[in-house]
């Protein structure tokens, strides 16, 4: 019989510096109203309630110890933010009241601005799914699914199943292939967005 | 007669004009006066906000500006859409909730020359509407046609019950709201586990594995419960169940067949308002089949009709062989 103990180091973060909680803090700032995210226990209520955490890198509770943790970079390259499908399950289900789906909004903005989003397929969708709303003030979703597959989604591969897709949007569905018609207010629109844009960077 | 705030949402001029047109129907039949609210723009659905939050919460605001300066005797917003009722209500609340973000925002808003109090207006989504504020009394008397023996499975998907900050869904997982319209419908409700599962969201263009295992779960479920139809009230969750249903069987080798309707789609056909009104025939997964089996003619949508029997004329001879091509003609081959 092997009595042998074994013993399971827990992985090292590397050396253990005075608690600085600037990131923590950083985050919690950015997003609005009261994000309760310095409340974490650490329980995994999250990412065991996430319906795409296995596509995730980090649950979302470990992303909360690395933000405690000052692990910025780990968490800006961290896809987690970015895989989120915004169904709330974990915010609702938080015993501590954390507002998940908006801390994971304001780590994707933090990611963006940081420039370390290792992927680009989720921030490009948002990116062209805005230019069709800063040019016309509505969103074209042929347009934006069109580039999309084009762009990102191995075209090759993707080609059989986009085919009958489109045409079904076009004949069943009735779509337009014309982007939408422009909102009569897009001049003072652009100047909302462009005002806010400069309130968001000083 | 009573007035509402209609924010009716990018997808119903597009990819939902089955919902818009039912909504309309469903509404005049209910007494319900939508006022679209003018010159309205895009709420940027779950994508702006991962860009740049202030942008965002202006972009969305903008709305609230207009609707407030159009309110007229009614102060309520209806969106059909979970995600533009969701985004709505967001703003509102965190405008109110936090002030000086309520302020940055409405600096941004000044830049157009437009102002939100937040807390003016009320929020609310078409469901809420009709079982909270027209009521369900008023609902079952315009019952004229039963929707006797269909057995639907109620899906209210995630943005709808979750975050819900004015607490106004029965629960966060498990809420009956739908389940009791459909059953005043007269249809057959099954207690669908999966009821506010997520359908995959943007998955479809970001992940398009994990949006097909999201869409499986809630197919194959509804599925085993033998439900013949699947009832949504997004235009994202119907997209994504309806016509990516077609790309999940082939990802899963299945052969899932389950038509996914709007909910005022079913009330309409219970109202007694014509298929054709109610923008059936417009679904990638037809509903025809499963119609006709409770006695109600819908179109087949457009591209699934049967083809014509082609036309039994003279025998045609064999096609010719291209050099280096075996024709095979019964049992034998012959090459040139």
């Amino acid at each position: 019989m092997n009595d042998q103990v074994i013993v399971n180091h827990p992985p090292s973060a590397g050396p253990v510096a005075q608690e600085d909680l600037a990131l923590l803090n950083e985050v919690a700032m950015l997003t609005p109203g009261e994000s309760h995210l310095e409340m974490c226990i650490q329980c995994g209520t999250c990412g065991g309630s996430c319906p795409s955490a296995s596509a995730m890198d980090h649950t979302p509770r470990a992303i909360f110890a690395m933000l405690r943790a000052g692990m910025r970079d780990d968490v800006m390259k961290s896809n987690t933010p970015w895989m989120c499908v915004s169904c709330y399950y974990c915010t609702v289900r938080c015993p501590q009241d954390i507002h998940i789906t908006d801390v994971m909004y304001t780590l994707k903005n933090m990611a963006l601005k940081s420039k370390m989003v290792q992927d680009s397929t989720a921030s490009d969708f948002s990116r062209t799914f805005i230019k069709y709303i800063e040019n016309y003030g509505r969103s074209f979703e042929i347009g934006l699914a069109g580039i999309q597959n084009v762009t990102h989604l191995r075209l090759a591969t993707r080609l059989p199943n986009m085919v009958p897709m489109a045409l079904g949007m076009l004949i069943k569905k009735g779509m337009s292939p014309m982007p939408p018609k422009r909102i009569k207010g897009m001049d003072d629109l652009k100047k909302i967005l462009k005002r806010a844009k400069e309130m968001e960077t000083t | 007669m009573s007035d509402y705030l209609f924010y009716p949402g990018c997808s119903m001029e597009s990819s939902a004009k089955a919902y818009y047109h039912s909504v309309m129907s469903v509404c005049k039949v209910l007494d319900v006066k939508l006022n679209e609210i003018d010159d309205w723009n895009c709420c940027g659905a779950t994508e702006y906000l991962s860009l740049d939050l202030t942008p965002a919460y202006a972009l969305i605001a903008r709305n609230l500006a207009l609707a407030e300066k159009q309110a007229n005797g009614s102060n309520t917003i209806v969106a059909p859409c979970s995600a533009c009722y969701l985004n709505l209500s967001k703003a509102d609340h965190y405008m109110h909730e936090d002030k000086a973000f309520g302020e940055k925002i409405n600096t941004a808003l000044a830049a157009g020359g437009l102002h939100y109090d937040p807390g003016q207006l009320v929020v609310r989504h078409l469901l809420d509407v009709v079982i909270n504020e027209v009521g369900m009394d008023k609902v079952k008397e315009k019952v004229i046609k039963p929707l006797t023996g269909l057995r639907v499975a109620p899906y209210v998907g995630c943005m709808l019950p979750r975050p819900d900050y004015n607490k106004r869904y029965s629960d966060s997982e498990h809420p009956y709201e739908l389940d009791d319209l459909l059953k005043a419908m007269g249809a057959e409700v099954i207690d669908f586990p999966l009821k506010t599962a997520c359908c995959g969201g943007h998955m479809t263009q970001i992940g398009p594995n994990t949006a097909f295992e999201l869409i499986r779960r809630l197919i194959s479920s509804a599925d085993e419960y033998k439900a013949d139809v699947l009832v949504a009230l997004c235009p994202m969750c119907q997209m994504n169940l309806d016509a990516f249903q077609g790309q999940m069987n082939g990802h899963f080798h299945t052969n899932y067949h389950i038509p996914i309707l709007f909910f005022t789609q079913l009330m309409g056909l219970a109202f007694g308002e014509k298929p054709e009104n109610l923008g059936f025939g417009s679904e990638f997964v037809s509903a025809h089949e499963a119609m006709k089996r409770i006695g109600i003619q819908t179109p087949m949508p457009e591209g699934t009709k049967p083809a014509p029997k082609k036309p039994a004329g003279l025998p045609m001879p064999p096609p010719r062989a291209r050099a280096g091509q075996k024709v095979t003609i019964g049992n034998e081959e012959a090459s040139e």
